[in-house]
């Protein structure tokens, strides 16, 4: 069974959100909306302070709370374990919203473009109305790993299959893959690096780790 | 706030009134405030006429559990009510204090809001459902002038759980580490809640026994009772209801268990 997680290396990643800005170029997503960001943490107190930069978005967990309170099925989780939202039955609750304890989630009402009221070529090309007044959030590129894996590609390997934020980072923090393959990149650098998944806690089981050797 | 209050308003209407059912208009007051209170989420909601969409996920939604109540509750009480039967009458109390339990279990769902997901929340606001609904009761009887010694000493009871449980709620917030706005939020209600949600309450309670010509005592004890548990519900809903933010977790080393998708399809009905 392929289960795909997502990794971030917390001692690559420099802060210098392109990950950001392609998942926007790529879903066109509205002003004020960020599927991946990144987060500048300090961490520690004078003299001993650090900074790390920490991607966030959807953490597409194996037990995800957004599923679960749903009250339409919009959101579900397929056997890969990517968290989906079905736009035509979302009813725009906002129960999903605040049930995700990664504020991966979000809700827009009206249509909003970067520059003005008329849409960018891309945005133009991806808009879509049906994500209107229903919650939206990362996909992990969910229809770029299906039209990959269509043509025998492999996501995490082959750009064309692999989320726009992996393949845009510089550092190559972000990494994708299936981790239920012990050969995949993902696995063999969670078997490689001290890793955490964030609000482990909560009993969400994510499917993002976040590699941190911390000195 | 008012889906609470007309659910528990259903719930303490059965048990002061019983053996007999309580007057019609009770029922029309618990179903316009259990109504006011779902067309307000109507109102608020991105695709209001997907509405009956809410239905669609029993086995782990709350949400649609709550709907589903509501639509029973609803009939059941309507026909109860014109049909002044005490059977179906009990029957619309169940319903509502179900409904009452689904808008507690809604709350403590949001894993994102660490002060909803507090398991203490449960018994909060069922409470404070209990409370406001006895408080409407015990006002309109004492319009009719049928209140009991009875009644007001329930009343009193829930009053002393309310707060019993308010408390128990706060230093189980404590202890998780909430999020300090959260804390903030509370500690700056606790004085008023305490006041305007308990001493007075009791006080007038008293008042209204020890000097009978204070016929006003029971009104106030019955509004101090329900207004702050509407603005106990305000506060949490709106200024504590800060979310936990984003952390580090703990390191671990080997390769990870991994767990598998738990999926919908399929889901076993989950409480």
């Amino acid at each position: 069974m392929t289960r795909y997680v997502m990794t971030a290396d917390l001692n690559r990643c420099v802060g210098c959100q392109t990950c950001t800005a392609a998942c926007k170029h790529t879903n066109a997503t509205p002003p004020e909306i960020q599927w991946r960001k990144v987060l500048d943490v300090e961490m520690g107190e004078f003299p001993n302070v650090e900074r790390i930069f920490m991607p966030v978005g959807c953490q597409h967990c194996a037990d995800p709370p957004c599923m679960h309170v749903c009250p339409s099925t919009a959101t579900a989780q397929r056997d890969d374990g990517i968290v989906t939202i079905d736009y035509d039955l979302c009813i725009g609750c906002g129960y999903c919203m605040v049930a995700c304890p990664y504020d991966a989630r979000y809700k827009v009402d009206e249509a909003r473009f970067a520059y003005g009221k008329k849409p960018s070529a891309t945005e133009a090309l991806r808009f879509d109305e049906g994500s209107l007044g229903v919650a939206q959030k990362c996909t992990f590129c969910a229809d770029r790993i299906d039209e990959g894996t269509a043509k025998g590609l492999t996501p995490g390997v082959d750009p064309e299959a692999t989320p726009a934020c992996v393949n845009s980072c510089i550092a190559n923090a972000l990494q994708f893959g299936d981790i239920e393959d012990e050969h995949s990149n993902v696995s063999e650098l969670l078997a490689e690096n001290a890793y955490f998944q964030m609000h482990e806690e909560l009993g969400t089981e994510t499917g993002f780790y976040y590699l941190w050797n911390e000195k | 706030m008012f889906g609470g209050s007309g659910s528990g308003l259903l719930v303490m209407m059965a048990i002061l009134a019983a053996p007999r059912t309580a007057p019609l208009v009770l029922a029309f007051v618990a179903l316009a405030l259990v109504g006011f209170g779902l067309l307000m989420v109507w109102f608020e909601i991105g695709r209001p006429w997907r509405f009956l969409h809410v239905f669609f996920h029993p086995q782990t939604s709350w949400m649609t559990r709550e709907g589903s109540v509501g639509i029973v509750l609803f009939v059941v009480t309507l026909a109860g009510g014109l049909m002044h039967s005490v059977t179906m009458m009990s029957f619309a109390a169940i319903l509502g204090l179900v409904f009452l339990y689904c808008q507690a279990r809604i709350l403590k769902a949001a894993a994102g809001i660490p002060a909803w997901r507090e398991p203490v929340i449960v018994p909060l606001i069922t409470a404070s459902g209990l409370v406001e609904g006895t408080a409407i009761v015990v006002m309109f009887f004492h319009a009719m002038n049928a209140t009991a010694p009875w009644m007001l000493g329930l009343f009193v009871i829930l009053v002393i759980a309310r707060l019993w449980i308010w408390c128990a709620y706060r230093n189980a917030l404590v202890r998780s580490k909430a999020p300090a706005g959260t804390l903030r939020a509370f500690t700056k209600l606790h004085r008023e809640f305490f006041i305007a949600g308990f001493l007075l309450p009791i006080l007038f309670v008293l008042t209204s026994f020890v000097l009978e010509l204070a016929i006003l005592a029971t009104y106030f004890a019955g509004v101090f009772a329900l207004v702050s548990g509407w603005r106990m519900k305000y506060v949490l809903v709106v200024k504590a209801s800060f979310k936990q933010g984003y952390g580090i977790g703990k390191l671990r080393r080997g390769r990870p268990v991994v767990k598998s998708p738990v999926r919908r399809e399929g889901d076993p009905i989950q409480f």
